[in-house]
């Protein structure tokens, strides 16, 4: 009985939690709950995706109205990956949180934090499981604004600006993804997605095959691509990232940097593949040409820039919209290998960016700053915090035996299979710029005189280091194992590609 | 009359005909430039407003069905049933409300503005029994979600920005960036 209902309570069990949280008021009973909660939504991810490994997709009519008419919830191989990492990592972050948040927030507004922090969890997963495209727009803007307070909640005076920066491009990027949405149901007067794409086929069946196309459907279609553009952070669109990164408490830039730009490549990859089809966006439109370019002058700015920062979260936010511009590479490759590489790059980047803010977050806790400089030398005094910095930079870079590798690996031969040398190459050549950005922490770590606050520094607390280890780990586990993440992958590559060929 | 002239009479009606999506227009474009070219924090949310605002008009405008009545059921007796148009063809041009007119009075009957293809008759417009043609209430439902959200995003960024002033003694986004710079 309940089992039917899991889909739902997804979804309800934290966005009721959150409000509880509110009410309780407490700090030890908040964190408690949300933390019960986060691993409850973990299971239920687990659940659903064993569940659809084993018995195909799942598919949830809210209050019993059939699919075109009342809101449904879709579960297939691609949302349940992308939810079951993104509440692994909201769960596993949570559970490191406790002595970090009591550092970095103050006590009065811990309970508000972990109301927050499930409200944005809500958000995440509710885009994910969704099937109606309005529904989206709405968890897309219930986790971006539990975004924008939890960055405010830095200690610096910087954090409200880089949060109210970070609000104003993200409510443009929203409303513009809401014209978009506005103008496909002009066309077709359905919200439902997979409805949607049906009558958008029909659209183009009618002006037969050489297809001209609906000025309506080219607008919304630029509408949306620009507006997730800039949830997503893609290269000319991502000067909010950085600050929102850098000036937000350690944990929130934990979990963000984890899961939210990988979330909106998530509608990215439905919008385009499964509403738009890829044959409009790639064959007639040339968003393949686009999406490939600026991906690659994003990969090489973003890493030439995190090489001169001396903020290691600065550092680390940079590397990020790099590593969002090798998704975007495979996906504009448009074809099986170069999906699945890059889907495969969402959960692998996922596990090791989160695993590297987490051991940025045990620095700051000893050290009680971001700065290279007041970090040398750390190696000495926290060698197992160090030792975690050197096993996720080794993924970041991708070196053999890590998950960076595996997504690399694959990216690299679906733009050889496809003829792209050049992008090969390029690829190649970025690959040497992290791994310049990640030694020169290395270097800062282990070969430089201590610094002052690095010298009296202890080893972090171990359920933190326990934590970060799991993560840690878990991106070399995932870099072994490729069985579980490449695989789906290649399942919902070839389903996305699949549907609509 | 030459068919320039009908040619010519097409495209005012039709510029007529789109008044709505044109202040729709005029909207998004002020509000969007006001966003990016104002440096007050204070100015930039209301750029900000009047730009979500624009959004919600563009749906309600999209929902409007002619001489249609708010999607409410009715007495009997309810004294907007008979109008001269007949309901199939007031659904078929649901979309485009306001052309309606339009093809009434010139030859060709299925003038339609932009390429846009009609959409779904039944979801459109709907007549209860009494023979009222309703609006579409869908768009306005979901603007009402949207100006839910439009409320708590300008609650928030104007609580940021109370914050900001409280530490930086100012609103102006350059006196803040040389105040950075100095610290």
């Amino acid at each position: 009985m309940i089992e039917h209902h899991l889909p739902i309570l997804l979804i309800a069990i934290p966005l009721m939690a959150a409000p509880c949280c509110v009410l309780i008021h407490s700090r030890r009973l908040t964190q408690l709950l949300a933390l019960v909660v986060c691993w409850l939504c973990f299971g239920i991810s687990v659940w659903l995706m064993t569940k659809v490994m084993y018995e195909g997709a799942v598919t949830y009519n809210l209050g019993g109205w059939e699919a075109p008419y009342g809101i449904v919830y879709v579960v297939d191989y691609l949302s349940a990956f992308v939810m079951l990492f993104v509440s692994a990592l909201a769960a596993i972050v949570l559970t490191y949180a406790p002595t970090s948040v009591q550092a970095e927030i103050p006590e009065p507004k811990q309970y508000l934090f972990y109301a927050t922090y499930l409200l944005c969890l809500t958000g995440l997963l509710g885009i994910c499981i969704t099937g109606d495209l309005f529904n989206v727009f709405v968890f897309l803007e219930i986790s971006s604004l539990s975004t924008y307070a939890m960055i405010s909640l830095g200690k610096t005076r910087r954090a409200p600006l880089a949060a109210f920066q970070y609000l104003i491009m993200g409510t443009i990027g929203a409303t513009f993804i809401l014209i978009g949405i506005g103008l496909l149901y002009q066309m077709t007067g359905t919200l439902n997605m997979a409805d949607m794409a049906q009558k958008l086929e029909a659209v183009r069946a009618v002006d037969g095959e050489t297809w001209v196309g609906s000025r309506t459907m080219l607008v919304a279609f630029a509408f949306m691509t620009v507006g997730l553009s800039i949830k997503m952070a893609v290269f000319p669109l991502h000067s909010w990232l950085p600050n929102a990164y850098t000036y937000a408490p350690s944990v929130v830039t934990c979990f963000i940097a984890a899961t939210a730009t990988k979330v909106s490549v998530y509608v990215f990859l439905r919008v385009v593949y499964e509403i738009f089809t890829p044959t409009f966006a790639f064959s007639i439109l040339p968003l393949d040409t686009a999406l490939m370019a600026f991906s690659l002058i994003g990969i090489f700015v973003a890493s030439l820039a995190a090489i001169y920062q001396t903020n290691i979260k600065r550092l680390l936010a940079y590397s990020s919209i790099a590593q969002i511009g090798y998704m975007l590479l495979g996906i504009s490759m448009a074809n099986t290998a170069g999906l699945t590489a890059g889907i495969v790059h969402m959960f692998n980047h996922a596990l090791i960016k989160g695993g590297l803010f987490m051991v940025v977050g045990c620095l700051i806790l000893r050290i009680g700053s971001a700065k290279l400089e007041d970090l040398q030398g750390a190696g000495k005094t926290m060698p197992w915090t160090s030792f975690a910095w050197v096993l996720g930079g080794l993924g970041l870079i991708g070196v053999p035996l890590t998950a960076g590798f595996v997504s690399k690996w694959l990216l690299l031969t679906a733009a050889v299979d496809s003829q792209h040398w050049w992008v090969a190459t390029l690829m190649l050549l970025s690959s040497l710029l992290a791994l310049v950005y990640v030694w020169r922490v290395v270097e800062t770590l282990y070969f430089a005189e201590p610094s002052e606050q690095a010298a009296s520094a202890k080893e972090a607390p171990p359920l933190m280091l326990i934590t970060t280890y799991v993560v840690v780990g878990a991106s070399i586990v995932f870099g072994i194992w490729t069985e579980f993440s490449a695989g789906v992958a290649l399942e919902t590559a070839q389903q996305l590609l699949g549907v609509t060929q | 009359m030459s068919n320039d002239l009908w040619q010519l009479a097409i495209t005012t009606e039709q510029f007529k005909g789109l008044y709505n999506y044109w202040i729709v227009i005029f909207l998004m474009m002020t509000g969007f430039f006001i966003v990016i070219s104002r440096k007050n924090m204070i100015k930039t949310v209301i750029g900000l407003n009047i730009f979500q605002t624009s959004v919600f008009l563009l749906y309600i405008t999209m929902g409007k069905v002619n001489n249609g009545t708010a999607p409410i059921l009715g007495p009997e007796d309810a004294h907007h049933d008979d109008h001269s148009h007949d309901k199939s063809h007031d659904a078929e041009h649901a979309a485009h409300p306001f052309l309606n007119q339009i093809s009434e009075q010139t030859p060709a009957q299925n003038v339609s503005v932009g390429n846009e293809p009609t959409a779904p008759l039944e979801v459109l417009a709907e007549a209860g029994n009494s023979g009222l043609i309703y609006s579409n209430p869908l768009p306005s439902v979901l603007m009402l979600t949207a100006i839910v959200v439009g409320i708590a995003t300008t609650a928030l960024a104007l609580a940021l920005i109370v914050r900001i002033r409280e530490d930086y003694g100012t609103i102006e986004e350059d006196e803040i960036l040389i105040l950075d710079r100095e610290s």
